[in-house]
């Protein structure tokens, strides 16, 4: 996967609670056997009417947010069934951070072992960022080193993230490479457990 | 010693390498695989010359996208071929697999039971989120992604953050005619779908040791709705009989040893819990959820909710989004809610036990001339054994279709697809936006109460109903 230190982009706010997986890539589009080219099924009952035709009102289609690469939606973002195709599919359209008050478990794991970067905000910061991107092209920067999300106006807040995650990102590390140089142990863990 | 946690101490016994601030490397005793999630692991593999491990510690079946009308007819060319690829990827690597026409092909979550091969104290895990299913037998059993797929396959473990433990308390006896999936649903009304996040969830008390294991599947199998990766039941007596016999189950004195075994598991008198939460069994009532996530629902006897009267915006606009999707007014009784299909499977509740309830309450009865119903068996095991009884039979008399194996309507992958604005009772468990097809409105319910809709051409108190003699 792709390092990720610092990043900067345009926000698009998503002001919804509980968006789970089936929302952000819907079951018809998982029977690719690629990694790649989910981006266009992103959010897509809510990007697309039945016809195929871009929804006007739906937020990501809005030319403000067209080159947004950073999401900020509600809590709980990403529950549901364990596909990686979401992941993939935010990914592919081009988001490398995410912003909320909480992602579920599942989700979080697969995110950050793609490169996606799961900033989890206080509830009220994440209002404060919702209301400023809704204005209009609104840029973020997130530092993972610091672990601090900064806008030019003065908006300041910090994150907590898991000290490992942390590593695997900035680096952009292959987690199996770096299992496999434990295969005595795990060979030994074998032999005991007989 | 101090009192530990059945979370704990199969904790204990699977860290492989433990390093500071590192998550543990924990040893993964089971994996289950199926050909939606896998495909890009295998990639993975052959892209860096890897090789599966343990096959041996593998199993796969084909259950997401298999036609459930015409077995040998997909007329969907990419899941045909996701199908054939997972043929392939098991041939390549060695790893038995229940394939399509195989007596034991089924949801991954209902053969694993089946089969033995989910035991207490293991370490289980499968590409999809219903894996906390098996932890009704006292495992640790979580749903991982694709990337954690190829770990696994690659290296037999997974590094994973010690997690938190919550226990989940119902005190008392469930009422006659609330089944397991009312208990879990009720649970998940109260303490919202986010209660679990962080956690890994044991289920005590008495009406939890009162269930069935297939019970204990339903409970288990929607910890993942509640926010918590994993779900378990302490195992028991109950557990044990279950068990015995069974084909991958050590026979003889080796069962009696593996017994012994497998009660050290068992949480210790006085074990302390992060955190805990209670519920009276008594106090619920057969559930309908009426919203766009499981924790969007309530008693049958209820109203659908008014989102005015919540105190908190997201809240509100939830409710709100949630309402207008589902096409329902705020204040309509759920009774009165009429509905086009009745779903009765899943890895929730298309077990033996699941199918007799609905079947007792079909029994002699037509479904209603406005609904169209299905049945699909959780396995073809399962199948057979339903037709053993004459269960195929008292469903099809009544008017409804009666199916092989799969996940078929639970998230319709395949060709059981609802139309957009279609209304359906079903004993799955989830009811997102789109999740039975684009604009299909799920209401989730256990199968009892399912098949008392199917009739009714409405939601009923099942309760109630089975009682009424004459039925038009
Ligand atoms: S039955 Fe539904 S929930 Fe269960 S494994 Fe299949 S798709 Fe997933």
């Amino acid at each position: 996967m792709e390092a990720i230190q610092k990043h900067e982009g345009i926000v698009c706010p998503l002001d919804r609670v509980n968006v789970d997986t089936d929302q952000i890539i819907p079951k018809q589009f998982l029977k690719r056997i690629e990694r790649q080219g989910f981006g266009q099924f992103l959010f897509y009952h809510w990007r697309f009417d039945n016809d195929g035709n871009k929804r006007a009102d739906f937020i990501i289609n809005q030319p403000a947010y067209e080159q947004a690469s950073i999401l900020v939606a509600g809590e709980n973002f990403g529950c549901g069934s364990s596909r990686e195709h979401a992941p993939w599919a935010l990914l592919d359209y081009g988001f490398k951070v995410i912003i909320a008050p909480s992602f579920a478990d599942i989700f979080y794991n697969n995110s950050t072992k793609n490169g996606i970067l799961l900033v989890k905000l206080s509830e009220e910061e994440v209002a404060i960022v919702l209301e400023k991107a809704k204005q209009g092209k609104y840029t973020l920067q997130v530092d993972l080193e610091t672990q601090t999300v900064t806008d030019n106006d003065g908006f300041h807040a910090t994150f907590t993230i898991d000290s490992y995650q942390k590593k695997l990102l900035l680096n952009g590390w292959d987690e199996i490479s770096l299992t496999m140089q434990l295969e005595d142990k795990i060979k030994a863990f074998e032999q005991k457990a007989n | 010693m101090k009192p530990k946690t059945i979370i704990e101490k199969i904790w204990e016994r699977h860290v492989v390498h433990e390093e500071e601030n590192k998550p543990n490397l924990l040893y993964i005793d089971l994996h289950l695989v199926h050909e939606v999630t896998s495909p890009q692991a295998f990639e993975g593999l052959r892209m860096n010359q890897r090789k599966v491990r343990r096959p041996d510690l593998t199993y796969a079946t084909v259950d997401h996208n298999v036609p459930t009308k015409h077995r040998n007819v997909i007329s969907d060319e990419i899941a045909k071929k996701q199908m054939s690829t997972l043929r392939q990827n098991c041939e390549e690597f060695a790893i038995p697999l229940a394939d399509i026409n195989h007596p034991d092909q089924g949801i991954v979550h209902v053969i694993g039971p089946q089969l033995g091969l989910t035991q207490p104290g293991k370490t289980i895990v499968c590409g999809d989120s219903h894996t906390s299913t098996h932890g009704a037998f006292g495992a640790l059993a979580f749903g991982i992604g694709t990337s954690e797929v190829e770990h696994v396959l690659a290296t037999q473990t997974l590094w994973q953050a010690k997690p938190k433990t919550l226990q989940v308390k119902v005190n008392g006896k469930l009422g006659l005619g609330v089944t397991a999936k009312d208990l879990i649903l009720a649970i998940i009304a109260k303490f919202g779908v986010n209660v679990g996040t962080g956690y890994v969830m044991e289920y005590t008390g008495e009406a939890i040791r009162d269930l069935s294991m297939e019970e204990r599947m339903t409970v288990c199998n929607m910890s993942i709705e509640a926010g918590a990766r994993a779900g378990l039941i302490s195992p028991d007596q109950t557990t044990y009989e279950f068990l015995k016999g069974k084909r991958y189950v050590p026979e003889g004195d080796a069962f009696f040893e593996a017994v012994q075994k497998w009660e050290e598991f068992a949480t210790d008198e006085g074990a302390e819990y992060d955190r805990t939460i209670e519920i009276d069994a008594e106090e619920i009532e057969p559930q309908v959820t009426w919203g766009t996530n499981p924790s969007m629902g309530g008693p049958i006897s209820a109203h659908v909710p008014n989102p005015e009267d919540y105190s908190r915006p997201a809240d509100r606009s939830a409710i709100r989004q949630a309402l207008e999707y589902m096409g329902l007014e705020a204040g309509t009784p759920i009774e009165a809610i009429a509905i086009d299909h009745v779903f009765i499977g899943s890895c929730t509740n298309a077990r033996l036990s699941d199918l007799r309830a609905a079947a007792e309450v079909v029994k002699g009865r037509r479904v209603h001339e406005n609904v169209s119903a299905i049945v699909v068996p959780g396995s073809q095991t399962v199948k057979l054994a339903a037709e053993a009884e004459g269960l195929d039979k008292i469903f099809t008399e009544a008017g409804f279709e009666w199916r092989s194996a799969g996940c078929s309507m639970c998230l319709a992958m395949n060709d059981d697809v609802l139309q957009p604005g279609e209304r359906c009772a079903s004993t799955s468990n989830r009811n997102f936006e789109g999740r039975q097809g684009n604009g299909a409105r799920t209401h989730l319910v256990s199968p009892a109460m399912a098949a008392a809709a199917a009739i009714a051409g409405h939601f009923v108190d099942v309760r109630s109903f089975s009682n009424q003699e004459v039925f038009s």
